[in-house]
């Protein structure tokens, strides 16, 4: 299970690659898509593997992509209703 | 479900200007990532960023001014650290940094910065050395290393390089250090020390410039370099300055070389004006900084 999650803001990035190949996990890959400037900005292929360690959004430098554990975020969501929250912590992760 | 604590955003976002995004720098530029460290370390110091100011230089890394979201200046060229030094003893609460390029520090503003090392004025250069002249074109510059294909040099730059540490040592730096953009946590670190070091405190990030040095000499993408830096990097800590210059395709020693206590600017000033006016001499409370720079919010 993943403990954390990356975010990637898919239009600010210029797809230098350093997020994808110092991702201590693998958790990332370039993707075949555009983005509006006609780069490839990566996007998460090991979504489960990410222990959201943040060192992608250290390494980034166009800010496009940031890391974070989902520790308090699950335990908060898993308090009041722990049917729903699942599925919908897997779709945000991916 | 609660959005907030699943996307809590990008943490280093309130330190930019993110109107202005994207920035200009190119795909695989170390820049941003000295930024990005930059942001992180003010969250993880205890600065007060209201009382902060940066000052940058002209070129590549003198755009930082312009994406921080601090009090920021843009100056003329190679005038970052005299436009600085100003900035400090007129108010010398501010935590002053100076944020430029190699070009810009060493070669056009060379001077301005011995002279600030030599007088250990309160400042913290950040210098992102690129090795090159990067936004008028590529021009051999005072870091560039022997034998690399340059704008100005299409058969190979020759003449010597500047090592940067060992000439800041040199003129009286109390605090001298070098990284590469791979070492991104360590920079962090290194400039959280810097804020809370008193005196010129210089640190040097060997940064990636894929359009303009990679590219001629052929040396790949910023991606390339990235990898190069993490295989050929060697850290040593305490290393004898001299034995540190920059090579084309060498090993890079990397470190925190010098950190060392000198009186600065500030008390050399008063300390002389006490012992020559005696009780004639009183401070102004805008030259009282030693409350200032305690930080409220760690007391």
């Amino acid at each position: 299970m993943a403990r954390g999650t990356v975010q990637i803001v898919v239009e600010r990035c210029k797809a230098c690659g350093f997020c994808v190949e110092f991702c201590p996990t693998k958790v990332l890959e370039l993707s075949s898509a555009f983005n509006s400037k006609g780069y490839h900005p990566p996007h998460a292929v090991n979504p489960d593997k990410c222990s959201g360690c943040d060192l992608c959004g250290m390494f980034c430098p166009d800010f496009a992509i940031y890391g974070f554990r989902m520790k308090e975020a699950k335990a908060e969501a898993a308090k009041p209703e722990d049917e729903n929250s699942a599925p919908e912590e897997a779709s945000s992760a991916s | 479900m609660s959005t907030d604590l699943i996307h809590p955003g990008n943490p280093v976002e309130p330190f930019l200007r993110t109107d202005r995004m994207p920035h200009i720098w190119c795909p695989g530029c170390g820049i941003g990532t000295t930024v990005n460290c930059f942001s992180r370390a003010l969250i993880e110091s205890c600065m007060n960023v209201n009382d902060m100011a940066i000052v940058s230089g002209i070129g590549c890394t003198g755009r930082v001014a312009g994406y921080v979201n601090l009090d920021s200046f843009h100056t003329t060229h190679g005038r970052a650290i005299p436009f600085a030094t100003g900035l400090k003893l007129a108010n010398p609460k501010r935590q002053v940094v100076v944020y430029s390029g190699d070009g810009d520090l060493f070669a056009i503003g060379g001077n301005h910065l011995i002279h600030a090392a030599r007088r250990n004025i309160d400042l913290k250069v950040i210098c992102v050395n690129n090795l090159i002249y990067a936004m008028t074109g590529g021009q051999t510059g005072p870091a560039t290393p022997g034998d690399v294909i340059t704008s100005t040099a299409p058969y190979g730059t020759f003449d010597p390089a500047f090592n940067l540490p060992y000439l800041t040592e040199a003129a009286g730096a109390v605090y001298v250090a070098r990284w590469t953009t791979f070492h991104v946590r360590q920079i962090t670190k290194t400039m959280q020390e810097m804020f809370s070091k008193k005196g010129f405190c210089f640190l040097e990030i060997v940064s990636p410039c894929p359009t303009l040095y990679q590219r001629r000499n052929k040396m790949g993408d910023g991606l390339d370099t990235m990898k190069y830096y993490k295989a050929m990097s060697k850290v040593k800590h305490g290393a004898n300055t001299k034995d540190v210059p920059l090579s084309r395709q060498g090993e890079i020693i990397v470190g925190k070389f010098v950190d060392i206590e000198r009186p600065n600017y500030m008390e050399l000033m008063r300390n002389k004006l006490h012992d020559s006016l005696g009780e004639q001499y009183v401070e102004t409370d805008e030259l009282t900084c030693e409350e200032a720079t305690s930080c409220s919010d760690c007391s």
